[in-house]
């Protein structure tokens, strides 16, 4: 049978860089073919180049891109505004980009069905509203008559596949289409994507980052590195045994539950793509290469139904399942920090005179402690507080009551010098946690001048002792933080935090704006430090691999409370709160699901503005009862530390 | 024959603007993300060309801002006496265009008066237009005119591109030693536009500028190129003294501008609270007052403050220097809103960036955040504001000296030119050459003036920063 798309040869060229360089794949109707690889490896250009929507200066270069028998690159742009949304239909990262904010959601989509299928009025209004059904939108009439801002990331992404969907495409593409979402909502898109393939026969081709996703979605997989495909094949034994070397790597760099050692790294970056490249294009950071991979692009070899392009393909040694150490035991120490009763809401002011009508009570009441040496992780979806508890314990937010008592000594706004002294913050984003005025040096300078860390003349010494600590080479400090990487500057930002010599660091989400492999690297620095300075980490994140890797706690955290809190083993293999099961449930997994079938959440976070009565979970919740729709749950003690807030297990235990 | 140097107040400010520009170039070329944006402004020919044009103007507004009185030729040595007559080192050099006064209008190029008056002929009185004292005063005939004029713009055309070829084949030889190539590899990388900067635009200008000079300098030594005005003063010279006043204007006028609005701006943004509300509530009060009702009682006041006080201003260039710098005064407080509106805007993101948030968990003072955070990260805005405002500001002149409250009548100015120019318009045959100048000179410096700025916008606003 012929696939419904057919890519040969497809090559990109943006002015000098050339961001793919011939791929060749295919796609079956009613078959979900899944890209993988790293940022800046050519996925979404593939993409874009398909639906022939690349950026200015971009054109196709060479190769065919065949839609049910048609070549989609010899059409004239007058055909291709027929074939975009009516043959092939792309859905986008970002939701709030992609849909336009100042008309209707029933209009957008209307528009889309106008354009594809004639339909206008009552016809077009029904026919949106099927549409919003069968994606899942509850109350579709009246999600008809409202706009973008006013429905939630979830739904958002429901409407843009509405949109995608109104033109009843054969092909949907679909680029990173859950990167932006909570994994409990990414588990709901990610069930309607599946249901829609099956029920409408689509071909589906889904660009992705994320192993688990693939894992979970995929019929067959393709792996790109530097706008090259190099393996490809089914996703059964895609998952067993990666062919080739940047595969295999990608999987080891990923945090396996339970397991404390250290992550498999895949060195450097993928290279610019501007230059001539010569030999294979993984060859510089592959531990298994040899001098023909330097100087010969490999060729495709088939192993069983796999295509690998590798001149060792089939001769690497056995992939060697990682050595799971476990985590260190608990050390009983003394708390390093101490939080009680910790509040911080926002006013909301209104009218002329900025009246007081309310609060957003972004935290509210959470107590916390941390031992030194050991990492607590705080996790939770986004809206839930996490980082405003990480921003008021270093009083950059001014929190609204409760007591921070840091080393034995109670934190106020008159000793905040001793505070910041002692903890320090990483933030999520590298891109924007550096100045990029200001050089490397200066930067780690800062906190030490403002501070009066050492004595001026030691801390030019300081700065290249912080540098080399983070695995930075000595020259950095004179540089500009755009001539670094990601995950390099990633590496500054710690050192920064690092320059006052703090007792904790809070890490808000520092590696999810980075690659796997990137990801990897921080991981590692992390633990390393830990270990060697005895930091004690408040680790931010809504990424539980990453806590089942680093953590010693966990807390959970839903709507400014924590719900539950325990060791991250306890937390994790045996969630109890009935929201952390959700949780642990949601996150797309590699390994086949052992256990209970998975708990899909309904709906989303409410807004901490106007939290709903007694248990702030109830409306999601699958066992609440009347009494979780009055009190709020005390706390239910399950011994070695592990506590919930929940009637349902207060009832059980 | 001595001199005595005479400093006024806009001089002065000139001169340490300069001495400021050049200590900022110093800085930039030190810098290396400060230097980048400047060699993306380098590269853009259209922007090069505009810096060179740009360039011929602001020499010439220097040179005529070396004021001095000449020594009064008979004045006794040991007590020496100097005229009343403020000079500058551009009318020294145009001496001769500055000298050859005529009676009244005469058109540009002309040989006779435009105006017919009586005259003795012969011994008999006839209607007719007299000669000019010194336009085509070599001509014998008037039928050698046209065959006088073709001959010099033909000679300075020819001297124009010889200078042209002499600093082209200069500058080849310079560059092919500095890259270490002949220099006829380098002119073939020159013809083949394979140079890093774009030579070939800026070999081009230059020849044009220089041809045009040489016309130029031909044709004023037997002619008044733009004609005369109505006291016979040659329209050329008043048009190239009025670059100085539309420089001032432009360049000091930011001067004022700048500190208000980044400071208010900035501090607006940074603190917000009440601090924001008390600066909105006086931008925004300040804007809803018509500024030129500002700026003519401000004038006003000058001008009274002068003539109650005419001792403190020992020459008549003295007095209407201080009006042209309350002119700026002025003007700056009127114009710094909104460049201050769109810094604190600017200043509203990045104070919630996290370089921000990681300054203030070290406990940075809101000064070293201000300084080290928030100014070079606004600082391109800043840029492209005084470039984008400068031509506004030289219009700006032109329009509030048409309705009398600008510069000083007796100030050289584009907008004293069309406002002298505006009641002839009305005349039959009506006198063009006066507003064709003023226009054709505004034309050039802000038609020069706003493509450097498009250039320098292009290369600083990161929002444009993809796509060249």
């Amino acid at each position: 049978m012929k696939p419904l798309l057919e890519v040969r040869d497809l090559v990109t060229d943006i002015g000098p860089a050339r961001v793919v360089d011939g791929v060749s794949f295919h796609v079956a109707a009613g078959e979900t073919y899944a890209l993988l690889g790293e940022s800046g490896c050519g996925k979404s250009m593939t993409a874009l180049s398909l639906m022939r929507l690349l950026p200015d200066g971009g054109r196709v270069s060479s190769g065919a891109v065949e839609l049910g028998g048609e070549n989609v690159l010899g059409l004239p742009e007058r055909d291709m505004r027929r074939v975009r949304g009516g043959q092939m239909a792309m859905i986008f990262q970002e939701p709030m980009l992609a849909l336009n904010p100042v008309i209707k959601v029933g209009e957008q989509i209307g528009e889309a069905l106008a354009l594809h299928q004639n339909l206008g009025g009552q016809a077009a209004r029904e026919a949106a509203r099927g549409l919003l059904d069968a994606v899942g939108v509850p109350d579709a009439v009246r999600r008809l008559d409202t706009y973008p801002f006013e429905l939630s990331g979830g739904l958002r992404q429901r409407v843009m596949i509405a949109m995608a969907l109104a033109g009843q495409p054969r092909l949907l593409i679909a680029d990173e289409p859950t990167t932006a979402l909570d994994v409990t909502i990414q588990a709901q898109v990610l069930d309607v994507l599946r249901r829609l393939k099956t029920e409408r026969q689509m071909g589906m081709l889904l660009i992705t980052h994320d192993l688990g996703v693939v894992a979970e979605n995929a019929d067959r997989v393709g792996v790109m590195y530097a706008g090259e495909l190099v393996e490809e094949g089914g996703r059964d034994t895609f998952f067993a045994s990666p062919q080739h070397p940047y595969s295999r790597m990608l999987f080891d760099a990923l945090p396996r539950p339970g397991d404390g050692g250290r992550l498999t790294t895949i060195p450097g970056q993928v290279p610019p793509l501007d230059g001539s490249l010569v030999g294979c294009r993984f060859a510089r950071r592959c531990p298994f290469a040899i001098a023909r991979c330097r100087d010969e692009s490999p060729d495709w070899q088939t192993i069983n139904d796999q295509r690998v392009r590798c001149h060792l393909a089939g001769t690497l040694p056995a992939r060697i399942e990682r050595e799971v150490t476990a985590q260190t035991t608990a050390r009983a120490a003394k708390a390093l920090l101490q939080v009680e009763g910790l509040k911080v809401h926002f006013p909301i002011r209104r009218g002329l005179i900025q009246r007081t009508v309310g609060h957003v009570r972004a935290v509210d009441d959470v107590a916390l402690s941390i031992q030194a040496g050991r990492t607590l992780a705080l996790v939770g979806e986004s809206g839930c507080g996490k980082t405003t508890v990480g921003k008021a314990l270093l009083r950059l937010v001014e929190p609204t009551a409760g007591s921070i008592v840091l080393g034995g000594e109670t934190i106020t706004a008159k000793n905040a010098s001793t505070l910041r002294r002692q903890a320090q913050m990483v933030f999520q984003d590298p891109f924007s946690s550096l100045n990029p005025r200001m050089r490397v040096a200066d930067i780690l300078l800062e906190g030490m001048d403002a501070l009066g860390v050492g004595a001026a003349g030691e801390r030019r010494d300081a700065v290249a002792q912080l540098l080399n600590r983070v695995g930075l080479p000595d020259d950095a400090g004179g540089r500009y933080p755009h001539a670094f990487s990601g995950g390099q500057r990633q590496r500054i930002a710690i050192a920064r935090a690092l320059a006052v010599s703090p007792r904790l660091v809070i890490c808000d989400e520092p590696t999810s704006a980075l690659d796997v492999s990137v990801q990897a690297q921080i991981l590692n620095l992390l633990k390393d430090l830990q270990d060697s300075l005895g930091l004690a980490y408040l680790f931010i994140t809504h990424n539980l691999s990453v806590v089942d890797y680093l953590a010693h706690d966990v807390a959970v955290m839903y709507l400014g409370r924590i719900v539950e809190h325990g060791a991250a083993v306890a937390v994790l293999r045996a969630p109890r709160h009935p929201y952390t099961l959700a949780l642990v449930s949601a996150v797309p997994r590699i390994e086949a699901q052992t256990g209970p079938g998975i708990i899909r959440l309904a709906g989303d976070q409410p807004s901490p503005l106007n939290p709903p009565d007694g248990c702030h979970f109830n409306p999601r919740c699958p066992y609440a009862s009347e009494v979780c729709r009055q009190t709020y749950p005390g706390q239910t003690d399950l011994g070695n530390g592990h506590w919930v807030r929940c009637h349902w297990v207060a009832g059980q235990v | 024959m001595t001199i005595h140097p005479v400093i006024l107040w806009t001089d002065a400010l000139i001169f340490a603007l300069l001495a400021a520009v050049l200590v900022l170039v110093w800085l930039i070329r030190r810098q290396e993300h400060l230097r980048a944006p400047w060699r993306v402004v380098a590269q853009r020919p259209m922007a090069m060309g505009a810096a060179l044009v740009l360039g011929v103007f602001v020499s010439i507004g220097l040179l005529d801002s070396l004021h001095y009185r000449a020594q009064l030729p008979d004045s006794p040595a040991d007590a020496p006496q100097y005229s009343v007559e403020v000079l500058s080192v551009f009318d020294a050099l145009v001496d001769g265009l500055r000298a050859r006064q005529e009676k009244t209008y005469s058109a540009p190029l002309a040989m006779q008066l435009y105006a017919k008056e009586f005259v003795q002929r012969d011994g008999v009185t006839v209607r007719d237009s007299s000669r000019l004292q010194h336009g085509g005063a070599h001509l014998a005939q008037a039928d050698a005119r046209l065959p006088d004029i073709t001959r010099r713009a033909l000679a300075g055309a020819a001297q124009g591109a010889l200078a042209s070829l002499l600093v082209f084949a200069g500058l080849a030889v310079w560059q092919a030693r500095r890259m270490q190539t002949s220099p006829g590899a380098w002119l073939a990388a020159w013809r083949g536009g394979r140079l890093d900067w774009p030579a070939r635009t800026v070999v081009l200008m230059v020849a044009t500028m220089l041809m045009l000079g040489g016309v130029m300098m031909q044709l004023a030594a037997g002619y008044h190129v733009f004609g005369t005005d109505k006291v016979g003063q040659d329209v050329l010279y008043i048009s190239l003294k009025s670059i100085r006043t539309g420089l001032v204007i432009g360049t000091l006028t930011t001067l004022v501008t700048l500190p208000l609005a980044i400071g208010f701006g900035i501090a607006a943004g940074y603190f917000r609270g009440w601090v924001d509300d008390v600066i909105q509530y006086v931008y925004t009060v300040l804007n809803s007052i018509p500024g030129v009702l500002l700026i003519a009682a401000a004038v006003l006041i000058v001008q009274v403050y002068i003539e109650s006080n005419p001792d403190i201003f020992d020459t008549a260039a003295a007095r209407a220097d201080i009006r042209l710098l309350a002119l700026c005064l002025i003007m700056g407080v009127t114009s710094w809103t909104g460049l201050a509106r769109l810094l604190r805007g600017e200043s509203l993101k990045l104070r919630t960036l996290d370089y921000v948030e990681a300054a203030r968990a070290f406990g940075v003072s809101n000064a070293r955040i201000i300084s080290r955070h928030i100014f070079p990260n606004v600082f391109h805005l800043v840029l492209i504001a005084i470039v984008l405002d400068f031509s506004g500001l030289v219009l700006a002149e032109a329009v509030l000296s048409y309705i009398g409250v600008g510069v000083d009548p007796a100030m050289y100015s584009w907008g004293n030119m069309i406002n002298g120019a505006r009641l002839e318009l009305a005349r039959e045959p009506v006198v063009w050459w006066q507003l064709g100048a003023a226009f054709a000179f505004m034309f050039t410096l802000v038609l020069a003036a706003n493509l450097f700025a498009d250039g320098v916008r292009d290369a600083f606003d990161p929002r444009l920063g993809g796509r060249r």
